[in-house]
């Protein structure tokens, strides 16, 4: 099995750069993970390794072989498309052995048995796919594709049109397949949960380009940029300004207080420093008992504007005194009062849970936009100065 | 039981009853429409087909049971009959050769024309039928460039086509070509492009996408289309009446100059029954034979 090589891919509908000049490497046997919402490119990414969309520039390559130019029927990819594209005039049996045929294969019902085996269908296969569930038809649509032994397992929101609990079950069930049968797997979605808990590798698309790729954990504990930080999972960010050096850690003000970043979970360039922590890694206490905090930890003053308990964990909501919103996740290991809101809260982390970006960007880059509307909804209903 | 008991169980079943008879309200037009314009006719049909002759007077008939009324009918037009399956089968052929690409056109490739190609499909049935069969006449003309062209290749056994059966059927084509294309079209339009998709994923081509993919999914529309071109062109008599010489009559001419030129009613009547009866049996075995019980 080979890598698959993007090299300067790049694909327009008109002006609109869909893809922008994508250059990336999957290494063979991996599980990738393409993240991004709608619209951001990488669907049509796919389609253009599964040779459904042929690029405006740029190569395509398996290993040493060039598939830029041949088309869909040639290349050794195969797809499992969303809402499956199961042929609905042909069974169960005859979907799995359409691309065996095709390929002129004479004895298809071994392989195909052996197939339904895999993704547990065998006593299903004479039915025609609208007789089964999503889930089933979602296995044989991975079983169709993944009989023909592709180099590269394409998966286009393969789990998009299942309910949450069956998701859930068929996101094991595409990990356990993947182990067994080491085929490369490219998946495109827009869950980052999906994400995170199936690929080795995630890449988080935005705008046509490649914002940050890793593996989930370094990604999520180390964003790299503004929208990296918000669109996976949540932070809390605050813009500042570097101040200087201590040891380590830069020391970035802002609003009248001093934060430390070490310098090698930051990425800015200049000055100007976005301060990034993500809300699980903070700590609320009651503002009297403030000084319990470390000395070395970042510290915020604030007062609770909202309490939501989630069962394993309490979500609040903490407005600085200029006026910005945080969020907190505390796990509920604590017996007693919770704080409410009004309170007076210090809100403390650790340094080394800080991360800093470049200045430079929007804040909100990666928010969803109706979250923003929510937030500013919000600010413009809360009475002041009570 | 107690009165109030009674009043109690009393009310549902009103308002069942109700809404039963708002269903037996709604139907009533539709049933009536149908007993008037196909029942009462069907059966008045029958009976006409086996009436005899009022002795001494003719074209008078009267009520009676001559079931030889068919034998005699078939022993004379048997010819008549299979020449009109013939025509309508190669017409319907030819309509379907001729839609399908232009029906899978439109729909796969037709983009935001797909509108104005549709109504380009229907535009000719604005003119009237007649008009239009008048028109072939001068397409078909002994001197006109059609027939002329063909002289010139030595193509044609009669040297014209005008009053032949390639006229007939070079009508029939063109009158019911659009009933061809326009099931093909919605059947083909329905199609999923992402099976088209997953198909040339799976290692077809483009030819066998077409042979594998699109023509099965398209089959409810062959069905419909070459149903709804054969049966009318089975029963047509107006292109064979104007295109046609006399050798090329259908069994549709022979219905029409019994009726209305010989008045020689239960004959007519016979044939059209036999007609029916044939074309039915004929759809059915087809739409079996299709596997597309599902029309029906």
């Amino acid at each position: 099995m080979e890598d698959l090589h993007l090299l300067n891919l790049t694909k327009k509908f008109g002006d609109v750069a869909a893809v922008d000049d994508l250059t990336l490497t999957i290494p063979a046997g991996s599980f990738f993970a393409l993240l991004g919402a709608s619209g951001c490119g990488k669907t049509t990414t796919l389609r253009m390794v599964a040779g459904l969309e042929d690029p405006t520039a740029g190569t395509i390559r398996i290993g040493a072989k060039d598939i830029t130019n041949l088309r869909a029927f040639q290349r050794p990819v195969n797809t499992v498309f969303q809402s499956y594209a199961l042929f609905p005039h042909l069974d169960i049996f005859e979907n799995v052995a359409f691309g065996l045929r095709r390929r002129g294969v004479k004895d298809v019902k071994t392989p195909v048995n052996q197939m339904l085996e895999l993704v547990e269908l065998s006593a299903l296969a004479r039915r025609k796919p609208t007789q089964l569930s999503g889930g089933q038809q979602q296995r044989v649509a991975v079983a169709r594709a993944l009989i023909n032994e592709p180099d590269v397992l394409l998966l286009d929101e393969p789990l998009g049109a299942l309910d949450l609990k069956l998701r859930r079950q068929m996101q094991i069930e595409l990990k356990r397949i993947q182990n067994e049968v080491g085929t490369t797997f490219v998946h495109v979605t827009h869950d980052q949960e999906e994400a995170m808990t199936m690929a080795d590798t995630v890449a988080i698309m935005n705008a046509g380009r490649i914002e940050q790729m890793g593996n989930p954990a370094t990604i999520y504990e180390l964003p790299k940029t503004v929208f990296v930080a918000n669109f996976l999972g949540q932070s809390n960010l605050i813009t500042g300004t570097a101040q200087g050096r201590n040891g380590d850690d830069i020391l970035v003000s802002a609003h009248g207080q001093t934060y430390a970043v070490p310098a090698a979970r930051s990425t800015a360039a200049g000055d100007s420093i976005i301060v990034g922590v993500r809300p699980e890694k903070m700590t609320v206490l009651d503002a009297p008992d403030g000084h319990k905090a470390p000395a070395s930890h970042n510290k915020i003053l604030g007062r609770v504007t909202d309490v939501s308990y989630a069962g394993v964990s309490t979500q609040y909501l903490v407005r600085t005194p200029w006026e910005q919103e945080l969020t907190v996740f505390e796990q509920n290991v604590i017996v007693g009062d919770r704080c409410s809101v009004g309170d007076e809260v210090l809100l403390h982390w650790a340094p080394e849970h800080t991360f800093g970006l470049d200045g430079k960007q929007d804040v909100h880059a990666g928010v969803a936009p109706e979250v923003l509307d929510l937030e500013a909804a919000a600010l413009a209903l809360e009475p002041r100065g009570e | 039981m107690s009165p109030i008991l009674v009043a109690e169980s009393a009310k549902p079943v009103v308002v069942a009853q109700r809404r039963s008879r708002t269903g037996y309200i709604l139907l009533f037009p539709g049933l009536t429409w149908l007993a008037i314009f196909f029942a009462i006719p069907f059966v008045t049909l029958f009976m006409t087909s086996l009436q005899q002759p009022v002795p001494g007077k003719l074209g008078k008939y009267q009520a009676g049971f001559e079931l030889s009324n068919y034998a005699n009918a078939m022993a004379e037009y048997w010819p008549q009959f299979l020449r009109s399956f013939i025509y309508a089968g190669i017409a319907t052929l030819l309509a379907l050769v001729i839609a399908y690409p232009l029906a899978y056109f439109i729909a796969m490739k037709g983009g935001r024309w797909r509108p104005l190609l549709l109504v380009l499909v229907i535009a000719p049935s604005f003119a009237s039928f007649l008009l239009r069969t008048y028109a072939w006449r001068t397409i078909l003309a002994d001197e006109g460039p059609i027939t002329s062209f063909f002289n010139a290749l030595h193509l044609l056994p009669d040297d014209r086509i005008l009053n032949t059966g390639i006229a007939v059927v070079a009508g029939l084509t063109y009158n019911f070509l659009p009933f061809m294309i326009l099931p093909l079209y919605a059947a083909i339009e329905k199609i999923d492009p992402r099976l088209i998709e997953a198909s040339s994923d799976l290692y077809s081509s483009a030819a066998t996408t077409l042979r594998k993919v699109t023509w099965p999914l398209s089959l409810p529309g062959v069905v419909a289309g070459t149903l709804l071109t054969f049966i009318p062109a089975a029963g047509d008599y107006i292109n064979a009446e104007l295109l046609g010489s006399t050798k090329d009559r259908m069994i549709g001419n022979v219905i029409q100059t019994n009726f209305i030129e010989f008045r020689d009613y239960p004959t007519a009547s016979a044939l059209s029954f036999v007609l029916m009866a044939v074309i039915l049996v004929l759809v059915f075995t087809y739409i079996r034979r299709a596997g597309t019980e599902e029309l029906l």
